[in-house]
């Protein structure tokens, strides 16, 4: 590109592919500790929906007549199939890969006009189309003390990812919020519920019971969001707002009844809550612009995942809040604008004097 | 002198590597005089400034070449004494890239002076003293804006103002130029900041300096020890942050109040004077120097000796890179200003403005060229980088789709176009560029609206007169004709009655029939009565009448329309608003006179028209 005639010349070395880098090197740690908890399949898992995103996107770009190096370099594709391998029970078979990486990244976001175009979070779209057409195969979870007991081999992982093998008898497990949901309509009672899976706080922590590889691992995912949140790649608003969505009705609707709605720890640390904290509601395609909306973005996905989980058919709403709070993202945009400098919220001239009546500072 | 250090910050802003060692290290030093200098003719905000000498002259340094009798323009003085060798067009330091009429003076290397009257001891002189000084010294703001100092110095006396500020911030990378000036002539700035003080009596003086320049505020703290304003001013120690400098981010940072849109900051009673310009100010005064010269900053990695220098006005640049050391070979751009809002010049051969207070000459290295443009991932940084809370990504996307009136919308009018957005976009998109060009457009089109307007005005004006004109000929057409069948008629009753010798009484009637109906269709000055009265052109009448009618309410749109763009020009004199109220005023007259013709005749046709069914 030629020299810009005006200023500015100079720029940040904050670049897309650099921003992109730091997210998959933020996923890192939990992405391993999640293969170790669930072995080889887990890892074929992940490999499958990282190459066939890049595939899926370098042939759309194609489709589109796009720069096909440039922008399949941007780091856009990895990073929305790292985080769907996330999202999948870590011993799904190698098509449910393939079509939800099609789904969220052919689908989702070229369709829609490529890199910044797409409305809702490729891999939360992509989650939740998933589960609705194959209802079987994205609930079917792994214990991962019974994988820890008899790990399966790299050959036998092979033939479970790509399903010559049927291992899953031998190790499935549910979710906790699996557990929880059926229990309770079965009109068990919490805390029977929690002792039965040995729920504790040190187990959701570390991972102990079954989930997707991105749900096990609360504190790596939460190392790596703070990582991000350091080097300035997300913002503090939407987290926060996410977590408080969560956490304040779940407190005190805990408070109040403990026998029949779960606590604060146990909504935080489970299912994807941490994943979509840090990784999800921080997608600045999908999410608003400014600070102030940022933070209400993340309060309203915080809530609504928090009443899908408590009252929905659904155990986890995170993917369902996550994507309406998305189609609530040009509204948002609309009415949390910053007051412009010299100019009242209303945007008329400020008074003569120069100050404004909200900031007296 | 007071000290405190500003913690309240403005919205945004960023912090880019300041590269300020690499000028500040070496002493100021004072440039040699060049063999030949350029003076461009518009190195000031305003008009283009007049020649007064001609080829040929001999000048002396410091000799007025250049005034502006009127609005806004600085006077530009001869930089060395000389011969004036042309008075032509050269290519001027501007990112348009076009030539300015400038003065070539050829150095006779003698640098004597022009007898301007010094004023060592202007505590004892008048105000008219000092203003006189100054009125013809041809001071600009010497931070980069170039706006004519004397226009400013003029309102604020005029308005009256409570807060003096110094800008010492000096937020670009790279420049150190107010700070080399800050610690080798701090006395000259207190003079200068005095000088201000009593023409403008302001109830504070308020120095904003980044906390990067301790060594410029070490020196101005010795040098106000036991001088008269050592408890009045107050330095205000800000935190490093591009765009502290920029005014309205300054007057936001030192008193918490926001210039509102539209408005300039005397409105609220605040004038800010950057630090070079005091210390011109202090030396047209006390040395009765002109502004001649100023301070330059050569830095950049391709330059082997940077630092500051004096420089004269008009020096080449090419000789300026030659002091500094410039490394051809690494140089790849060569930039005026900073890297944030200067800007690139494609080669050595232009002269020193009074805005031109850094020259950068940077490696590929560096300053890396920019990458391609990647789309837009709507993070939001550059929201959060906006000094102005401006939506810099909304405006963006309004200015790539053509947009521009949304974009206005959206103010876009209110962007300083400081480049913070551009600088922490990670798409590397150049939204400063995307934001001038849709400003051009705006500009643009309220140019063509503006001619449109007038086009419309000229159009019906002209339809108007046609019409006027084909009735007017119309009816000297039927009165000839019908004086020529009186006249016939009167020819055969003659023949018929041959023995009769009578036939004056009929061509008196043709006459007196005739010559009124010219002046009845005369709309401008026809009596109503008269334009009724005319009996069987009523509907053409009328029609006429409605033309002028709607023409004068058009012209007096169009005039209101003028005044409230004067309103909010903000260069708008009030000699200039008040004749054209006058102008609304009258075409608002002259309006209300139409109409009054209009129902006149409307009246007398319904009069007329009714009388025959009685």
């Amino acid at each position: 590109m030629s020299q810009p005639i005006h200023g500015p010349h100079a720029h940040s070395n904050q670049r897309m592919p650099l921003m992109m880098l730091q997210v998959l090197l933020a996923l890192t740690p939990a992405t391993l500790y999640g293969f170790w908890l669930y072995g080889w399949p887990a890892f074929n898992l992940w490999l499958i929906c990282l190459l066939s995103a890049l595939g899926w996107e370098a042939l759309f770009l194609k489709f589109f007549s796009k720069n096909v190096p440039r922008h399949l370099l941007d780091g856009s594709a990895l990073v929305t199939g790292w985080l769907l391998a996330l999202c999948l029970p870590p011993w799904a078979p190698w098509w449910l890969a393939v079509v939800g990486t099609f789904l969220a990244v052919a689908m989702i976001k070229q369709i829609f006009g490529g890199l910044g175009q797409n409305v809702f979070n490729p891999a939360m779209a992509a989650r939740v189309m998933l589960l609705i057409a194959f209802p079987v195969e994205m609930t079917q979870w792994i214990a991962p003390e019974a994988v820890q007991l008899d790990r399966p081999d790299f050959v036998a992982g092979l033939g479970q990812t790509f399903g010559s093998l049927s291992l899953l008898d031998a190790y499935t497990g549910a979710t906790l919020l699996d557990e929880v949901k059926n229990q309770q309509s079965l009109g068990a009672a919490l805390p029977d519920i929690l002792q039965a899976q040995q729920y504790n706080m040190a187990a959701t922590l570390l991972g102990q019971h079954a989930g997707s590889t991105g749900e096990s691992t609360a504190l790596l995912l939460l190392l790596g969001g703070l990582f991000l949140l350091f080097r300035g790649v997300i913002t503090w608003q939407a987290p926060v707002g996410l977590l408080l969505g969560l956490g304040v009705p779940a407190l005190l609707m805990n408070l109040w009844q403990p026998e029949s709605y779960p606590g604060l720890a146990f909504h935080l640390f489970t299912g994807g809550a941490m994943l979509a904290a840090w990784f999800i509601v921080t997608d600045p395609v999908t999410g608003p612009t400014t600070a102030t909306g940022r933070l209400v973005f993340g309060l309203g996905c915080g809530l609504l995942a928090w009443l899908v989980r408590t009252w929905g058919s659904y155990p986890e709403g995170i993917a369902f809040a996550v994507m309406l709070m998305n189609s609530a993202t040009p509204v948002l945009d609309r009415y949390f604008k910053p007051r412009i400098y010299g100019r009242t919220s209303s945007g008329a001239p400020l008074p003569a004097t120069g100050k404004t009546s909200g900031d007296a500072s | 002198m007071i000290q405190q250090t500003i913690s309240r910050p403005f919205h945004g802003g960023i912090h880019p590597p300041e590269h300020k060692h690499l000028s500040n290290q070496a002493p100021l030093r004072t440039a040699p005089l060049p063999e030949e200098v350029v003076l461009s003719l518009v190195q000031h905000a305003g008009r283009i400034a007049e020649p007064i000498v001609q080829v040929g002259d001999r000048v002396q340094t410091g000799q007025l070449l250049a005034g502006c009798q009127s609005g806004t323009g600085a006077c530009i003085h001869a930089s060395i004494s000389g011969e004036v060798i042309a008075i032509e067009p050269r290519p001027m330091a501007h990112p348009s890239g076009l030539t300015a009429p400038s003065i070539v003076i050829r150095s006779d290397g003698q640098d004597s002076r022009w007898p301007w009257p010094t004023l060592p001891d202007w505590q004892q002189a008048s105000d008219q003293q000092l203003l006189a000084q100054l009125e013809h010294a041809g001071l600009v703001g010497l931070g980069g804006a170039t706006f004519p100092t004397w226009i400013k110095l003029e309102g604020a006396r005029k308005h009256g103002i409570r807060t003096l500020i110094i800008n010492a911030a000096e937020c670009e990378p790279y420049i150190t130029a107010d700070d080399l000036l800050m610690r080798s002539r701090p006395e000259a700035l207190l003079e200068g900041i005095a000088l201000l003080e009593r023409l403008l009596q302001p109830e504070q003086l308020l120095l904003g300096i980044e906390d990067n320049k301790p060594e410029a505020l070490q020196a101005i703290a010795q040098a106000i020890a036991g001088h008269a304003l050592e408890s009045r001013l107050k330095a205000c120690v800000l935190p490093t942050r591009y765009p502290s400098g920029g005014e309205k981010q300054l007057i936001q940072l030192l008193t918490g109040q926001e210039v509102p849109s539209g408005k300039l900051p005397i409105d609220l009673g605040i004038l800010c004077q950057n630090v070079g310009t005091l210390v011109a100010l202090r030396d047209a005064v006390v040395l009765g120097q002109p502004l001649i010269e100023r301070v330059v900053t050569l830095t950049g990695q391709a330059v082997r000796n940077p630092g500051n220098w004096l420089v004269r006005l008009g020096t080449p640049i090419s000789q300026l890179l030659q002091l500094a050391e410039a490394d051809p070979e690494q140089a790849e751009r060569l930039i005026v200003g900073g890297p944030m809002m200067g800007f690139n010049l494609d080669s050595d051969q232009y002269h020193v403005t009074k805005g031109m207070n850094c020259l950068l000459l940077t490696t590929a290295e560096e300053l890396p060229l920019p990458g391609p443009e990647q789309p837009c991932i709507r993070c939001g940084r550059c929201e959060d980088a906006c000094p102005v809370r401006l939506l810099p990504q909304q405006l963006y996307f309004y200015a790539a789709g053509g947009a521009f009136d949304k974009a206005e919308q959206q103010q876009l009018a209110d962007c300083i176009e400081c480049g913070a957005c551009a600088w922490v976009c990670p798409s590397e998109i150049p939204l400063v560029q995307y934001y001038r060009h849709a400003k051009d457009q705006l500009i643009r089109k309220r140019a063509d609206a503006r001619k449109a307007d007038l086009a419309k005005l000229r159009f019906e004006a002209r339809k108007a007169r046609l019409e006027r004109e084909e009735q007017e000929k119309e009816t000297k057409r039927r009165a000839r004709a019908e004086a020529a069948a009186k006249m016939a008629a009167a020819k055969r009753a003659a023949s018929e009655t041959a023995e009769n010798p009578t036939p004056a009484p009929a061509t008196a009637a043709a006459t007196t029939t005739a010559t009124p109906a010219p002046a009845a269709e005369n709309t401008a000055s026809a009596p109503p009565t008269a334009a009724a009265a005319s009996g069987s052109l009523d509907d053409k009448q009328l029609k006429q009448l409605k033309i002028a009618r709607a023409a004068a309410a058009v012209a007096v749109k169009k005039a209101e329309k003028t005044l409230a763009n004067l309103h909010t020009t903000p260069d708008a004199t009030p000699e200039q608003i008040q004749e054209q109220q006058q102008r609304v005023e009258a075409a608002q007259q002259q309006l209300a006179r139409a109409e009054q013709r209009l129902q006149d005749a409307e009246q007398a046709d319904a009069a007329t028209s009714q009388e025959p069914d009685r």
